[in-house]
């Protein structure tokens, strides 16, 4: 942080990054400040450089609509104090790509993701919910939700998409679960990326000696019937991709929005009376929680607009997607968790070019887990003070570490 | 009302065919939208009026 300690709206120098409202729900205050601030003020980032921060829900949408903006950093790069801005685009990943590469890209991954197919895996989704709250039901004592059911269950649904033999699976797991706990230790860390990159190498060629009826096989013959044949390299890159993307997001929603809900009682019997309500409720804790928690980075390619103020080709950009999430003029009350708001237009999978690829996926998943998690284990409730929950508070996707839980067992009735 | 679509400028994300089943549909063979009615019935205008909004690459136009 800078030793800039003005803090009047006009003079906010630095990009706010802690929450300091009292509510670990809610973004750092300050972003309310930038939304009533005129324009998009240049700040200091973590990373070294100034940007224009966008905070007002119109502008986030006028900015990430606009073509003269590149990804070639990665998402939040800007938060990252020694991040790399000018990192090589590695080949197939989607995330930094631009103009016709990423498109042409995309769009040979786009069938894979259309409402229909991914509706044609909500069984499956529902089977595995099932059985991990079997497992669970079947437990003793307190379980921690985010080990036990948070994670798991979305690493098997990439296993699924991707085609991972149902014999590899446990061991893709634990190593995704090390990749994606921010508990490991960074010799663990180490071992377990070098560990899935194998491991996607691995399946990667076995799909190219013989492409299944899965993600990657069909990958792999659409773009080999296009002509545009895909590199092993490419390939790996963008499984990785979809693993990380896929994963960690939709981990960190399960885990935070049943802590967020455990604290909204009325809310949540609301969702346990009605399971219909998964719906709209999952788009609502979305944009409540915008778990991508200090937006998307963009260098400028060009000049463009944003409300009346041009901004520069070369200059930088983060659209502050919970802070967009959080406008009042689009979501009256939006402090507020309300389980029946219409809020699907939210900005909590970006929007634009990169708008999240698999939003449709994570949102059945989460669908499936808000109505059967209540309705299972009506009782479920925490087994530590909510003060002792620990947040995530400087990760790139916010969440809980852990999130130690309890419920009435029919042996304590009696 | 009536309803254009680019299906250049389509980057799939489905939010039109959630949002209007009986407007919008996505093909098989590259996920990208397709117009099913030019025209909707007014209790459909809504609905696609929605789609539009929500569509991030602003692919979906509607005349009224
Ligand atoms: C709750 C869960 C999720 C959240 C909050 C989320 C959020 C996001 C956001 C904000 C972006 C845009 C990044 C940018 O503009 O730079 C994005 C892109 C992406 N997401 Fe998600 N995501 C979630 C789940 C998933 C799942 C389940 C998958 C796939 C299995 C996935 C795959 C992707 C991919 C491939 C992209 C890159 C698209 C592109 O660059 O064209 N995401 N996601
Ligand atoms: S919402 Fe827009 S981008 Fe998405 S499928 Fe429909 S037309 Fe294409």
């Amino acid at each position: 942080m800078s030793e800039t300690t003005v803090d009047t709206p006009a003079d906010l120098a630095t990009f706010p990054t802690a929450r300091d409202s009292g509510c670990p729900f809610d973004p750092p205050a300050e972003y309310a400040e930038l939304r009533a601030q005129e324009g998009t003020p240049a700040l200091a980032c973590p990373v070294g450089v100034d940007a224009r921060v966008v905070s007002r829900y119109a502008d986030v949408r006028a900015m990430l609509g606009d073509p003269n903006l590149s990804s070639h950093a990665a998402p939040s790069t800007h938060v990252v104090a020694g991040g790399l801005l000018d990192r090589p685009v590695a080949p197939g990943s989607l995330l930094n790509m631009d103009g016709p590469g990423h498109a042409r890209l995309r769009r040979l991954l786009t069938p894979e993701f259309t409402v229909k197919r991914i509706q044609a895996m909500r069984p499956y989704v529902q089977g595995l919910v099932d059985d991990h709250l079997d497992a669970l039901l079947a437990r003793t004592g307190p379980v921690d939700l985010v080990a036990d059911f948070a994670l798991p269950i979305p690493s098997l649904v990439i296993c699924e998409l991707l085609g991972v033999d149902y014999a590899d699976r446990d061991r893709f797991q634990e190593q995704t679960a090390v990749l994606i706990g921010t508990n490991s230790d960074p010799a663990a860390l180490e071992q377990a990326n070098l560990e899935v990159v194998g491991f996607m190498t691995q399946l990667v060629l076995t799909k190219l000696a013989a492409p299944g009826d899965d993600l990657l096989g069909r990958l792999i013959v659409r773009a080999r019937e296009s002509g545009q044949e895909l590199s092993v390299e490419e390939l790996v890159t963008l499984g990785i991709t979809l693993l990380i993307a896929g994963h960690e997001t939709t981990a960190n929603m399960i885990g935070l929005s049943t802590l967020a809900l455990l604290r909204q009682p009325g809310q949540l019997a609301a969702l346990r009376a009605d399971p219909g309500l998964a719906g709209t409720a999952v788009d609502e804790m979305l944009r409540y929680l915008s778990i991508v928690q200090f937006g998307v980075l963009r260098q400028a390619t060009g000049d463009l607009t944003i409300g009346d103020e041009t901004i520069r080709a070369g200059e930088w950009l983060v659209a502050v997607l919970s802070a967009g999430n959080r406008d009042e003029s689009v979501f009256p009350d939006p402090d507020r968790i309300d389980l029946k708001r219409e809020a699907t237009a939210h900005l909590a999978f970006g929007y634009g070019i990169h708008q999240c690829l698999g939003q449709q996926l994570a949102r059945v998943e989460l669908q499936e887990v808000f109505a059967r998690l209540h309705q299972r284990i009506p009782t479920l409730r925490l087994a530590v003070p909510f003060e002792e929950i620990e947040f995530k508070n400087d990760a790139l996707v916010y969440g809980v570490r852990a999130l130690p839980v309890t419920w009435d067992r029919e042996e304590d009735d009696r | 009302m009536k309803v254009r679509i680019d299906v250049d400028a389509c980057v799939g994300a489905g939010q039109c065919v959630l949002a209007a089943p009986d407007v919008f549909d996505q093909r098989d063979e590259d996920g990208m939208v397709v117009l099913l009615l030019e025209e909707p019935p007014a209790e459909l205008e809504a609905a696609t009026e929605h789609a539009a909004l929500l569509c991030p690459a602003l692919a979906i136009v509607v005349d009224r």
